[in-house]
């Protein structure tokens, strides 16, 4: 087990996501930012599947019930193990007793970590992402316990990675949505033309974007919806699906973000700049 | 059947099938027909999640990229065959207790007022009709149902509730439909079923599929809670029967 000491603003559980159920109406889930989640995996030589925590704005303070190997990855937070720096990437081994804490805010806003053979919450319709109405615990709190099964040695066939930086970048590549052919010159030299930035209103199910295009009355029938599906409002606001978006939805679905631009924006916060480039 | 369908890229992963813009029993049933010979002659297991709603389905693929040309083709073909093809899709009528209690039926006098039918004719008119899921979507287990009289139409209210309670039987439109689980909503109140429609603790955790038909009936206040302690057991008897497609 690990064991919240303190909470921080939001942290949960995520896989790769529930799938299978979408036409029943239960979102994808799993983790915003996938590539963290793919290489803190790998680095573990963990399973695809394999659950993490992902920790939004503010990070927990830990401590680890048994001994682990872990890996931070995504946005980082000045996190400490037992008050020395860690660095993303990194494998390091966690003895009983360890606490692992988070301080300011750097790069990005999810941070992701990866524990040797995955976290081992419950599966509820295929998958441990945490997500409301499906599992019991939306979000851990102060004295919730993370279950794992113990490693005591692993010798990793790469024990550090250099990645790119892909937090710093602001253009999201995107192709063309089922609706795409409704926008006007005028809309389509606003979409591609000008900077976005990042609403408030930004959560794991939907980024709002400030700025808005010219709106249209289109009606259109419910029809299926996607992470990374850009929802165009009748009054010219651009909203972007995310890993709970819901499954179906209204709106004309102008553009489609590639699955990278999908973990750039879920690095964005609010005030952050954001472009669309058209794949 | 066959009807011109259009067949469009949805990013890299998904593909988008589009009947005529029509809200049709006829287009739904094409639709699921499809869906059927799809899932079970055509793609591999488990690597596609199919969404239909209305009239569109929409075939998401796992984790590959798609060749959106060849499979475009591919889908062309498959959607041909299925003329040549009798398939059956078993479907079912779900009954629904609903009580329309003025606790939980918080809108109806004002419904009943705006749309000129007393109480007791908006509950047998809501009743009387059978409904046809035309899609799930918007929350787990939240239907879009087809079929409302003319009569019962009415505008969602004009100020959304920040808070709509699990079960909330709704009015909006040309839409009713169930409130899942607690959110916010603008649908016009007329009363609550107590029977979870989507439960992941069930072996199947969705009582209805897209296609089912669905039916509400009144029951009395003492009914209602007896349902609702029911479902915190787990115990409540759901009403489904097949229907002849």
């Amino acid at each position: 087990m690990l064991k919240i000491l303190k909470s921080g603003f939001y942290t949960t559980v995520q896989d790769k996501g529930r799938f299978g159920f979408r036409d029943k109406g239960v979102p994808v889930a799993g983790a915003m930012d996938n590539i963290a989640l793919e290489r803190a995996n790998r680095l573990l030589e963990n399973e695809d599947e394999a659950a993490v925590l992902e920790i939004t704005m503010t990070g927990p303070t830990i401590v680890f019930e048994e001994s682990t190997y872990i890996v931070l990855s995504g946005a980082t937070m000045s996190a400490t193990l037992n008050n020395k720096p860690v660095l993303n990437y990194k494998i390091y081994k966690i003895e009983s007793g360890d606490i692992l804490s988070y301080g300011r805010l750097e790069h990005g806003i999810r941070s992701y970590l990866a524990i040797k053979y995955g976290f081992e919450t419950n599966v509820v319709l295929n998958s441990r992402s945490f997500s409301k109405a499906i599992t019991k615990i939306v979000c851990l709190k102060n004295n919730y316990e993370v279950p794992y099964t113990s490693c005591e040695s692993f010798d990793p066939k790469i024990s550090e990675l250099k990645v790119d930086d892909y937090y710093n970048e602001e253009v999201l590549g995107v192709a063309k949505g089922p609706e795409f052919e409704m926008l006007t010159d005028k809309q389509l030299e606003k979409v591609f033309g000008s900077d976005f930035t990042v609403s408030k209103d930004n959560n794991r199910m939907a980024y709002q974007l400030n700025e808005k295009i010219d709106g249209h009355n289109k009606s259109m029938l419910t029809s299926a919806t996607l992470p990374g599906t850009v929802q165009f409002t009748p009054n010219g606001k651009l909203i972007i699906l995310m890993k709970d978006g819901q499954t179906t939805g209204g709106y004309p679905r102008i553009l489609q973000l590639t699955d990278k631009a999908i973990s750039i924006l879920a690095q964005k916060r609010a005030g952050e700049n954001v472009s669309f480039k058209l794949l | 059947m066959p009807y011109p369908i259009s067949i469009r890229p949805f990013g890299i992963h998904a593909v988008l099938v589009e009947w005529p813009n029509e809200v049709e029993e006829g287009i739904l049933n094409d639709i699921l027909h499809f869906k059927h010979y799809l899932v079970n002659e055509c793609l591999p297991k488990g690597q596609w999640e199919l969404v239909p709603a209305y009239n569109s389905l929409t075939l998401i693929q796992l984790s590959e990229t798609i060749d959106f040309k060849k499979f475009s083709n591919k889908l062309n073909t498959w959607y041909n065959d299925i003329k040549e093809l009798n398939i059956r899709v078993q479907r079912y009528l779900c009954k629904l207790p609903v009580c329309y209690d003025l606790d939980f039926g918080i809108d109806l006098n004002e419904v009943s007022e705006k749309l000129g039918l007393s109480v007791d004719e908006i509950i047998k008119q809501h009743t009387e009709h059978i409904y046809r899921v035309y899609g799930i979507g918007f929350l787990p287990g939240f239907m879009y149902l087809g079929g409302l009289p003319k009569s019962l139409e009415i505008p969602r209210r004009a100020e959304p509730r920040l808070n709509v309670v699990a079960g909330a039987v709704g009015l909006a439109s040309k839409q009713t439909g169930v409130y899942p689980q607690d959110s916010p909503g603008g649908w016009n109140i007329i009363g609550n079923c107590a029977v979870p429609i989507f439960s992941p603790k069930r072996e199947v955790p969705c009582l209805v599929n897209v296609g089912d038909q669905v039916q509400f009936h009144a029951i009395s206040r003492a009914e209602h809670d007896l349902h609702v302690i029911e479902g915190q057991v787990g115990i409540y008897k759901i009403e489904k029967t097949p229907i002849n497609a």
